[in-house]
């Protein structure tokens, strides 16, 4: 799957800015910025790996920075990212 | 029906603490060209994850003739939305079409007709067209005044009193009732005016409008107490209810109330300011027996 830099979602409160970057690498790396990161970092990047291996989307760095989003909101901006990045619909229901 | 950018997950999550009837998440005019594919993707997401309690959930697509109209259509009958929102409909055939798109997605989920239809007009020849748009299916809930384009289309404004709409308002009315389906108005968006808010709230509502469209939960309140029956109007009812009920069980045909004579329209609109007082919480349904 060729992938580009694509990003989706915003700063502003209750949301998420999802940046994936494609890797050398054959895994998925995740670094995340997040107001709440000490309670919710680790589930928050529960979200993001497991929205990504969902779509098939591997060999990616995600930079996320989160200003409070549900763990909806984070699968919809990552899925959005994702679909930006591969060029195709890779999101189904 | 309140009105959230399908673009704002904070509003989103959030809309249904305020207590709004219905909540309408846009994909259409809220959402830039460039964010409409990551609308859809959030107004799909929060449908399958937000709890909203009893509210129900209408999304307005983009139009068909727009390259997120299907798209539109496929994710959010598939989150399981309640109504779909037809944007600027002008035609019977419109709906027929946005019929046909739900019914395919629906047939491929085993689930055919559990979305509704919501039709706006916002020009002169939706106006036209009112009663032909809102019995266009069996799926149409409702049709609701969308003002803003409607006045460009017009070559008009809006004005404080709102005299450039009353044909419109009066049509919609008029239409939805003979379909025998819902009328809602359009928003009124200068929310430092609530002394004008009410007013319209007040005209609309004693044209025979069922709701307001609303942009931001301080309205909520103004429409509500317009809508919501008074003490007095509830008593009535149920007194001419109650004596409808007791008339059934005799099997005796005219009935009078304090000496005024009760015919059906009487007990159809005694009814529904019951179904207003418990929609507006003032009653509560089983203490109704409806």
């Amino acid at each position: 799957m060729e992938m580009k830099v694509a990003q989706a979602g915003t700063l502003e409160s209750g949301d998420i800015l999802v940046r994936i970057t494609p890797s050398q690498e054959s895994g998925l790396e995740i670094n995340l910025d997040s107001t709440v990161a000490y309670q919710f970092g680790a589930q928050i990047k529960k979200v993001i790996a497991d929205t990504l291996g969902e779509l098939g989307v591997t060999g990616v760095r995600v930079d996320a920075t989160d200003k409070g989003a549900l763990d909806c909101t984070v699968r919809a901006r990552v899925t959005a990212a994702a679909v930006r990045a591969t060029g195709c619909d890779v999101w189904k229901d | 029906m309140m009105f959230v950018p399908g673009n704002n997950p904070g509003m989103m999550a959030d809309a249904h603490i305020y207590g709004p009837d219905s909540i309408m998440l846009d994909l259409e005019d809220s959402v830039t060209m460039t964010e409409k594919d990551t609308a859809r993707l959030l107004v799909y997401n929060a449908l399958k994850s937000v709890d909203y309690g009893d509210t129900e959930m209408v999304v307005r697509i983009n139009p068909l003739n727009t390259p997120y109209g299907k798209k539109d259509i496929e994710a959010v009958v598939k989150a399981g939305v309640h109504v779909i929102r037809m944007p600027k409909t002008e035609t019977a055939e419109e709906v027929i079409e946005v019929e046909r798109e739900i019914e395919k997605v629906e047939r491929e989920l085993g689930c055919v007709g559990r979305t509704k239809i919501m039709a706006a007009i916002e020009s002169a020849l939706g106006v036209v067209n009112a009663y032909a748009i809102a019995t266009a299916s069996p799926r149409m809930m409702g049709i609701a005044l969308g003002a803003e384009d409607y006045c460009a289309n017009l070559k008009t404004q809006r004005t404080p009193g709102g005299d450039e709409l009353r044909l419109a308002r009066e049509t919609i009315v008029v239409a939805a009732r003979a379909a025998g389906i819902d009328a809602l108005d359009t928003v009124y968006s200068n929310l430092d005016d609530m002394e004008t808010f009410r007013k319209e709230v007040e005209f609309i509502h004693t044209l025979g409008f069922d709701g307001k469209s609303i942009i931001n939960p301080r309205q909520i309140e103004v429409v509500n107490e317009v809508f919501a029956p008074t003490q007095k109007a509830i008593e009535k009812a149920r007194t001419i209810i109650a004596a409808i009920r007791e008339a059934e069980r005799k099997g005796s045909g005219v009935i009078a109330v304090n000496g005024k004579m009760v015919d059906r329209p009487v007990v159809i609109r005694a009814q529904r300011t019951i179904d207003l007082a418990i929609a507006s919480g003032i009653i509560k349904k089983e203490e109704e027996n409806v």
